[in-house]
């Protein structure tokens, strides 16, 4: 059965300050959706919020993944429901290594769905980290260092894809992972976001300011935030107009309707 | 626990006389010289004053809910045997072999090993009695003279007096030991005990160390008023550890102080984890040109213990270089207290001293004081110190539940983190593993098992 988030009316602030103004969005696995915007119109509060990240408050609408209000649940919860944020902006955990924590996350999930489950055994744990390291052109001593501790902007952002590969989830979002890889990088990143698509039929979100990691991950469905609404959708041509004519236009035709 | 705390001891200091200190010397068919230190600081000791809050080293511990009517009484380890000590603490400290093992029950020898290879190149890792009386040319001008003196304060005059047991590890000039020593001071009744470690690196030698103290028991109150002395030589190699886990109704009050000579490098890491209350004074002493000194603190208070850590980190010649780093945490009612200090002697150019406390204050009823100090009286240096308070920040947490990692795994996994950086300089793995362990029982109340923790990282 194939994983479905839905996103109706969501309605989000910061403060007192309100970000999301009432967002519909619905996410199919197996399906590309990009997400694109100007700078502050909400994309990373909308990815954000969909983990639970507590920073935020939700003040109307919900989020469905199969039918399940997610927005009651616990961000753990969430992601073991095989929901996958790649975060803008991974922080650095001094003194946790990226394999222990990986682990621990494998094993969560495990004993989530089997109390009684003893986890995954250290030479399969290994075998499958070596494998996804391969596959993404990480180096394996990355599994000893400190998560994100020291890492270049490319690594970390390769250190999240790292997890989501290791991870497997339904649907992922990724927000704005483009940002800080070079061509080389954004390249093995892409292909990698594509093979688990083809392979595991993954959902994906991708946040992105720019056409440019549109060009490896082929959306179906493009979306324009603004204001903290989406207020175009279309398919992958959509994005080629933006990146022809940036948000000027958006920013004409919407601007005075919300403010 | 209130009304402990509330309930004022009968005795203000140990319940020790001059008869006690002979009849021990005796008991012990001790040298003559040794007999007459200990009297010489018996009378220094009946000379000084208990140490009280008025007197600015202990301005923040108040340790006067001792009862010394238990915690001064001297143990007798007759019936003990090395099969009290716990297993894990047997196991040698990593991979099969060790240089050497000494272990200790309620102040009693219960293991002697020396690895014959290091006894083959003139190292010698013995109890400290058996040292004084077949290796008194060793022993006699280092004991008390140099690093750690018996006019440093009451408990140390004290120490100086009445110190029930001890190692002694000596290594001759060039020697290196690779395989680590290990001392165990295991207690298993409630009472006084006052260990003793005497450590000198000839020239141009290295060795490795850990002392372990730890205790079951605690039905009354315990001390443990401890002396510390490492010696390290010119050139010399010194990694020295000592990790504390007593039971909760034990009282410490220890000074430990090392001494480098010229290019001798210590690396000293220091582990508190037990006991109702801790007082010590640890200290570094750079002697000689371009000695190197780092020291490495981690605590973790729980429930109502109190931890007072006093560092200091002494310049006294010209290129020596100090680095200090505490790292502590503390939870429910506990409190601790870090107060450090770099000192320079007159014109000693080109030093180099850091001192950084970071603290993790885990509850709002739990208090940490850090206390950096310079006292420098040179210009040609480099000097920087730091102290940070904080509280679990919610941002890791929330990335590490992101991944399905339930918040209570996440909060162990930050918290644990923390002190990952000071783990990392012990060299022993099998430690690691148990100080994880010991980690995981203070934050939530059972051992997890880490045996996998490194194995994992070898990819």
């Amino acid at each position: 059965m194939s994983a479905v988030l839905e996103i109706r009316n969501l309605h989000v602030q910061v403060e007192d300050k309100p970000i999301l103004r009432g967002v519909d969005l619905t996410v199919k696995q197996g399906e590309i959706h990009a997400l694109m915007g100007p700078n502050g119109s909400g994309k990373s509060t909308l990815a954000n919020v969909m983990l639970g990240n507590p920073t935020y408050e939700v003040t109307g609408g919900e989020i469905l993944l199969d039918g399940i209000n997610i927005l009651e649940l616990e961000p753990d919860e969430r992601a073991r429901l095989g929901l996958f944020l790649a975060f803008q902006y991974p922080i650095a955990i001094p003194g946790v290594t990226l394999a222990n924590f990986l682990r621990l996350a494998i094993n969560s999930r495990m004993k989530a769905e089997d109390p009684d489950s003893k986890g995954i055994s250290i030479p399969d744990f290994r075998r499958m980290m070596r494998e996804r390291m391969d596959f993404l052109g990480i180096d394996h001593a990355f599994a000893g260092r400190y998560l994100n501790e020291g890492f270049s902007g490319g690594e970390k952002k390769r250190a999240e894809i790292l997890q989501m590969a290791v991870l497997d989830p339904k649907i992922a979002i990724l927000d704005e992972t483009d940002s800080g890889l070079d061509i080389d990088a954004l390249r093995i990143v892409s292909d990698g976001v594509n093979k688990l698509q083809e392979a595991h039929g993954l959902g994906v979100l991708v946040i992105t300011h720019y056409q440019r990691m549109l060009n490896y991950i082929k959306p179906q469905y493009v979306h324009v935030m603004f204001q903290g609404q989406i207020v175009e959708s279309g398919g992958a041509d959509l994005a080629l107009t933006l990146e022809e004519r940036g948000y000027d236009w958006i920013r004409e035709r919407f601007a005075t309707a919300t403010e | 626990m209130v009304a402990a705390r509330q309930r004022r001891s009968m005795a203000e200091a140990p319940l020790y006389t001059q008869a006690d200190v002979e009849a021990l010397s005796v008991h012990n068919n001790e040298p003559q010289w040794l007999r007459e230190s200990r009297i010489a600081a018996w009378e220094l000791y009946e000379m000084m004053p208990m140490p009280s809050r008025q007197m600015e080293e202990w301005r923040r511990t108040d340790y006067r809910h001792i009862r010394w009517e238990e915690a001064s009484k001297l143990l007798n380890g007759g019936q003990s045997s090395y099969e009290n000590v716990p297993e894990d603490m047997r196991a040698p400290l990593i991979g099969e072999e060790q240089g050497g093992m000494i272990a200790f029950v309620n102040g009693q020898l219960v293991r002697h090993e020396l690895n014959e290879a290091m006894a083959a190149r003139g190292i010698i890792f013995t109890d400290l009695l058996t040292a004084c009386r077949e290796y008194p040319h060793l022993v006699r001008e280092n004991l008390m003279t140099k690093a750690v003196k018996p006019g440093d304060g009451k408990f140390a005059a004290l120490h100086a007096a009445m110190w029930t047991h001890g190692v002694f590890l000596y290594v001759p000039r060039g020697a290196a030991a690779e395989l680590p020593f290990h001392v165990v001071m295991y207690n298993t009744e409630d009472g006084a005990t006052l260990g003793h470690v005497l450590v000198i690196l000839e020239e141009a030698s290295e060795a490795k160390m850990l002392v372990d103290y730890q205790s079951a028991g605690g039905a009354a109150q315990s001390s443990y008023v401890g002396a510390t002395e490492l010696l390290v030589g010119p050139a010399a190699n010194l990694t020295y550890v000592g990790l504390q886990d007593w039971n909760r109704t034990t009282f410490e009050f220890s000074h430990q102080r090392a001494r480098v000579l010229d290019n001798g490098n210590l690396d000293w890491i220091v582990g508190t984890m037990g006991g109702e209350l801790v007082k010590a004074f640890i200290e570094v002493e750079l002697d000689g040109l371009g000695a190197h000194g780092r020291v490495s603190g981690m605590f973790f208070a729980d429930e109502e213990q109190m931890f007072d850590h006093d560092t200091q980190q002494n310049h006294n010649a010209p290129l020596t270089t100090s680095d200090l780093l505490f790292k502590g945490a503390a939870k429910d009612e506990s409190r601790s207290v870090w107060q450090g200090m770099i000192k320079s002697l007159p014109d000693m150019q080109k030093i180099d001293g850091f001192q950084a406390s970071r603290n993790l204050v885990l509850s709002e009823d739990a208090r940490m004081d850090g206390i950096p100090g310079l006292e420098i009286e040179a210009d040609d240096v480099r000097c920087t110190h730091a102290a940070t308070f904080g509280t679990l920040e919610e941002e890791p947490i929330f990335y590490l539940m992101s991944r399905g990692i339930p918040r209570p795994d996440a909060e162990l996994m930050v918290t644990e983190g923390f002190f990952e950086e000071l783990l990392d300089r012990i060299p022993f793995e099998r430690v690691r593993d148990r100080l994880r362990g010991a980690l995981d029982l203070k934050i939530v109340g059972h051992a997890l098992d880490h045996r996998d923790d490194e194995a994992i990282l070898d990819f």
